[in-house]
């Protein structure tokens, strides 16, 4: 859903080359198990996370740390793996799908919105979370919600999903588009643009940067809906239903909760509660 | 070829390449003016005048353009205040175009001193002797030999701008690989198809003005 700068070229540096990666070989997989279980057991796991969403997926250095992170490493637990031993791999929003058909990556845990163009090419697994898309203003701002964006400047990213819906329900509003979002935080940081606009998830990540605590806020009228999902290949219906059941005991067991506190948490917002009669994307 | 039957995306990609154009235009012509402005001042008998060249070409020249678009948004617009239009479409592409220009003179005015290098001495001694001034020199013997001599390399100048013009992407201005991107996102199965289609474009854009520029550089090369 996201889009950066690389992901075109990525995207087709990807489809030219994949089939190179297609005969790669997967460990035996044991009776009773699937090969998502022998990977965790054998310290393999491979997960596709973002890398420049601060809160959510953020390289610093050469590690990685957000909530999707947290969330990738109570999966790897609950598989029977090390957490310590899993390897994670940058992806954006156009390679997703590919890294999981040619096995760069065995589980994407990457702001990865579920839908039904999607559910034709891998299984998702959640949501684990559900954003929506929301506004990030100053904190002084008199914007109150989309509606009244009229001749407003907001700012997103090109070639996103979310400033096309802006485009499209709100068309009288000016939109700005920068390659990534930290640009939009930065132009509206100095007044250039009135708002900026994606999920409320990756605005309380920007909110809640050092660099920007208490002058901006995130209005919290999210007005879609975009539930976050654990990719899986498509032919492993039984490891979609694993990570499934791993949800449901991290929601019951707290961990769920810590994850959340340990990460987006820390902007003030309380730990949401996971609907888990809602687990119900992976195929039967 | 199922991604460009919907006519909405075709016109995406039309208009994607409508703003490029329209970008070149505009920067071409204010970038030819200002090579021509800096070139004069490079090789003009005040000293002022030759170090305001020589500095402009050296700093726009090895600047990467990203930088230079992206500051022309928040360093001119943000900071400075200097704003085309209350229109954010207009004003980012006016901006762009600012940045464009800023950068191609550069290399507009470098191939206009190497011209001025090809003639000969002895023409400006002459233009000297009858009394013509540096300004009369410059415009009426030296410039129209020296522009063309380089009509070639300022075609080469050209074909780069136009494809440099997808830069201006990077503050918002919705040319053909800020469409490309956006394609792309929505229909992530024909990537292929769709970046072979927006490079191929290209190619069929530059190439005949290529041709033609070494056309004209033939017809128009002062033979000596």
């Amino acid at each position: 859903m996201r889009f950066t700068r690389m992901a075109a070229i990525a995207a087709v540096a990807v489809l030219a080359f994949g089939t190179a990666a297609c005969g790669k070989d997967e460990p035996a997989t044991p009776a009773g198990g699937t090969p998502l279980t022998s990977k965790a057991a054998a310290g393999q796991l491979k997960f596709g996370v973002k890398a420049d969403q601060p809160g959510l997926g953020l390289q610093v250095g050469t590690n990685y740390e957000g909530f999707d992170i947290e969330i990738a490493k109570i999966i790897a637990k609950g598989l029977g793996g090390d957490p310590a031993k899993n390897q994670y791999v940058t992806t954006v929003s156009a390679n997703r799908e590919p890294f999981l058909q040619q096995g760069t990556v065995d589980v994407v845990v990457a702001t990865y919105t579920i839908n039904d163009d999607r559910k034709k090419k891998v299984n998702f697994a959640g949501p684990y979370y559900t954003a929506g898309q929301d506004l990030l203003v100053k904190a002084d701002s008199t914007i109150t919600g989309p509606d009244q964006l009229d001749g407003k400047k907001v700012c997103s990213v090109t070639g996103s999903t979310p400033a096309k819906r802006i485009a499209e329900k709100y068309p009288k509003a000016q939109l700005q588009l920068f390659d990534n979002y930290s640009k939009c935080v930065q132009a509206l940081s100095d007044g250039t643009v009135d708002a900026v606009t994606t999920d409320d998830i990756i605005l309380a990540g920007y909110a809640a940067q050092d660099a920007f605590a208490g002058k901006l806020k995130v209005l919290g009228k999210p007005f879609s809906s975009e539930p976050y999902g654990i990719g899986v290949k498509l032919e492993d219906k039984a490891g979609c239903t694993k990570i499934n059941e791993i949800l449901k005991a991290a929601v019951a067991d707290g961990s769920y909760a810590a994850a959340w506190n340990a990460t987006l948490g820390k902007s003030g917002t309380p730990a949401p509660t996971l609907d888990t009669s809602k687990l119900t994307n992976c195929p039967a | 070829m199922d991604v460009f039957s919907d006519p909405l995306n075709r016109q995406a990609f039309l208009d994607g390449f409508a703003m490029i154009l329209k970008l070149t235009a505009a920067s071409a012509l204010l970038s030819l003016l200002l090579g021509l402005l800096l070139a004069a001042c490079r090789v003009s008998p005040v000293p002022v005048l030759r170090a305001l060249g020589a500095g402009w070409v050296h700093l726009f020249r090895n600047t990467p353009l990203t930088l230079i678009i992206t500051f022309c948004f928040f360093g001119l617009y943000s900071a400075m205040g200097v704003k085309f239009s209350d229109d954010i479409d207009i004003n980012n592409y006016w901006l762009a175009v600012v940045g464009l220009s800023a950068y191609t003179a550069a290399f507009v005015c470098e191939a206009i001193r190497s011209g001025i290098n090809t003639v000969p001495i002895g023409q400006a001694e002459a233009a000297r002797a009858l009394g013509l001034t540096f300004a009369q020199n410059l415009r009426l013997i030296i410039l129209p030999q020296a522009v063309r001599s380089v009509v070639a390399p300022l075609g080469s100048i050209l074909i780069a701008l136009t494809k440099n013009a997808t830069i201006a992407g990077v503050i918002g201005v919705a040319e053909a690989s800020s469409q490309m991107k956006q394609l792309i996102n929505d229909n992530g199965d024909a990537a292929v198809e769709i970046f072979a289609v927006f490079a191929l474009a290209f190619v069929v854009l530059l190439v005949p003005v290529g041709y033609g520029f070494s056309a004209l550089a033939n017809r128009l090369v002062v033979r000596r």
